[in-house]
């Protein structure tokens, strides 16, 4: 475990590497180097910083759940408050890191795909900060679910561009937006939202967002004295997971479970659970866990979060789960909605419904450790954009919590 | 000596360019792709990519993508492909290339399907997302079977790159004339010129030059070019157009023939 990973080739183990159309191999060679540079420069990283400091409102803090805590009765629950930075997940960091390495590439223009329209929020968002044109490729399924994020993409300057192909959800805007970059590759820079996409795209993106977990582990320190026993995070392509298990993947004795989504049941086929449910394959330029048939047609996921409705998953996560380093679980949609309101009534935080999934297996696991226990939740995201469309499908069944003290 | 090497050679003996089609396997069905190969052969096609579909395929522009989700919804499997080239070789020897994506060549076993791929008579292999750092867990397998592994070259890559991949490559080289996805774009014969010279000087393999080219009339500027160019898109439009149509193949011929025409005036 204490390898470096990926290999100069981007492979985690069996798991990921560069399986690119040839048009686009250079581009990622040059951005592997630009970024090995970047690195390695103070001044970048400086940058960097302040602009997560200043810009995003880092650090988030890692806030102590105390009434839900007592209403389960068991482990403490500290929640990474990754929904306060700026444009409301933790999306930003990853966005700030690659558009500020575009730029220093003299990069004018960038892309990118979204599924819940967090990543695209963030990239239009880092995109308007560094004056850059900015195109964003989303399902037209997921342009109806999460409408206040395309306005919000577009109020930011951004074109938002429908893809209507497969099921028009994440991972067609993800082809699209590859077609796309293939096409403008000499002047573009394609920002991938996630820890997938081809070598160096993965382990770039872990980079960005292992500030979530370096933060994470200074605050528990501080307010426990110790590292916490178990950190739960929500896994679509697993950005929000990698950034907070990171820097903890050395630290035998935390246990860290990652959430994928299990829809309506794993049995009924409708899920986004690439790990438990899924074979290795290629796509999207690396070798990881995917949702296919026998044939390796990649199947078509389903999650209620968009976010989470990818039928693959990072890469050093498959290497994770081989080697037994991470434990990956899942949650069906209707635990998620229940963790959803129960956050919300209990702690006056509204999740977003992709950060809710972790949230609701944590109230599977607390009551079962002791309260001596300590549980960290990545709070990815927070839920304004979900509000809309779980009012709808509440509607009549929402109870109204005003007895629950 | 494998077909395609014999089939170039040949060409190049009598001073003729290769001319290539793409079609997808399984649009839009397997017993009329049977019917549509003899027919581009009678027409002069010298060598066929027989494109696998695959569910997101990444590089390829509209056209191509309905195809393969036209072939998809027709249950078009690589196993069913395989079958249907084996059927082919009873009848012709028409140098085959089979064109797609690695997720379902990985799934079917790579040691696997280079043997039932030889058994097949399939000649080339071509994979759009297995460039030459990732291709050597497939090339172990497809090179002791003697299927020639065919790369793509783009315009972006660099003159150290084309020596790493020619050393890797059988068959021809080919060049995709346009920075895109399939179909999409049209290529400049002066580029082109300057490009496949640039390819040539670094080796002695075959480049045909395809991603684009959809009329005789382009057909003929930039075939003199090239050892050869590929129709892809263009045929596989005439294809969805005409696909209930009883002249379809006579159709595919004639469009094969016009081809066929434009390239040998030069």
């Amino acid at each position: 475990m204490n390898k470096i990973l990926p290999d100069k080739q981007g492979h985690f183990g069996e798991f990921g590497g560069r399986y690119a159309a040839e048009t686009l191999m250079p581009a990622l060679i040059e951005l592997e180097e630009a970024y090995a540079k970047a690195k390695r420069d103070r001044i970048f990283q400086q940058e960097f910083r302040y602009y997560l400091k200043q810009y995003a409102g880092r650090e988030t803090p890692l806030y102590f759940a105390e009434r839900l805590t007592e209403q389960l009765g068991g482990a403490k629950i500290y929640l990474k408050r990754e929904d306060l930075s700026h444009t409301g997940s933790h999306k930003i960091n990853n966005t700030l890191g690659q558009t500020l390495l575009a730029r220093r590439m003299g990069k004018k223009k960038v892309i990118a795909e979204t599924g819940a329209g967090q990543h695209g929020v963030a990239t239009a968002t880092a995109a308007a900060l560094f004056g850059m044109d900015c195109d964003v490729f989303m399902g037209e399924e997921d342009i109806d679910r999460q409408a206040p994020n395309v306005f919000r993409m577009q109020i930011l300057g951004a074109r938002v561009i429908p893809v209507s192909s497969g099921t028009a959800t994440l991972k067609d805007a993800m082809n699209e937006a590859m077609r796309q970059w293939v096409a403008r590759v000499r002047d573009t820079f394609y920002v991938i939202g996630t820890t997938a996409g081809p070598h160096p795209y993965p382990m770039m993106v872990r980079n960005f967002q292992t500030v979530i977990g370096k933060e994470t582990k200074r605050q528990i320190l501080k307010a426990e004295g110790r590292l916490p026993d178990v950190i739960i995070a929500c896994i679509g392509g697993g950005s929000n997971a990698m950034g907070i298990f990171y820097p903890f993947k050395n630290d035998r004795r935390v246990k860290m479970i990652g959430v994928e989504a299990a829809g309506k049941g794993i049995a009924s086929g409708l899920h986004a659970s690439s790990i438990s449910a899924g074979k290795i394959g290629v796509l999207h330029g690396n070798k990881t866990y995917l949702l296919q048939d026998e044939d390796g047609q990649v199947r078509d996921a389903y999650s209620i979060a968009a976010g989470l409705d990818y039928p693959g998953v990072g890469p050093e996560h498959g290497y994770f789960h081989k080697t037994g380093r991470v434990d990956y679980v899942n949650i069906t949609d209707a635990e998620a909605v229940d963790a959803f309101l129960e956050l919300s009534r209990c702690e006056g935080i509204i999740p977003a419904m992709e950060s809710a999934h972790a949230v609701a297996y944590a109230m599977k696991l607390a009551p079962k450790l002791s309260k001596n226990k300590i549980i960290v939740i990545n709070l990815s995201g927070r839920g304004d954009k979900d509000a809309q469309a779980i009012a709808k499908k509440m509607e009549g069944t929402i109870e109204h919590g005003q007895d629950r003290g | 000596m494998g077909r395609i090497e014999d089939k170039l050679q040949y060409l190049k003996a009598k001073n003729e360019k290769a001319l290539i089609f793409y079609l997808t396997a399984g649009d839009p069905g397997l017993d009329v792709m049977e019917a549509l190969i003899y027919g581009l052969e009678r027409a002069g096609a010298d060598i066929l990519e027989v494109g696998v579909p695959f569910s997101d395929p990444t590089a390829d522009g509209p056209v191509i993508q309905a195809a393969s989700q036209r072939a998809l919804k027709n249950k078009t499997t690589l196993s069913g492909i395989l079958h249907l080239i084996e059927k082919v070789r009873r009848k012709s020897d028409i140098p085959i290339v089979l064109f797609g994506y690695y997720n379902p060549v990985f799934i079917y076993g790579c040691r696997k399907f280079a043997k039932r791929a030889e058994e097949a008579g399939v000649d080339g292999l071509l994979i759009v997302d297995l460039p030459f750092e990732e291709s050597p867990e497939l090339r172990r397998y497809t090179d002791a079977c003697g299927i020639d592994f065919i790369s793509l070259i783009a315009p972006t890559t660099n003159n150290d790159r084309i020596k790493a991949i020619a050393a890797q490559s059988g068959g021809f080289l080919y060049y995709i004339s346009i920075t895109g996805v399939t179909g999409t774009a049209k290529p400049k014969p002066a580029d082109v010129k300057k490009e496949v010279h640039r390819i040539k000087r670094i080796t002695s393999l075959p480049v045909v030059v395809g991603f684009g080219i959809t009329t005789p009339k382009e057909a003929s500027a930039i075939a003199p070019l090239a050892d050869g160019i590929v129709v892809g898109s263009a045929l596989v439009k005439l294809i969805e157009e005409n696909s209930r149509r009883a002249d379809l193949i006579k159709k595919a011929e004639k469009f094969a023939a016009d081809f066929k025409k434009a390239i040998k005036q030069n």
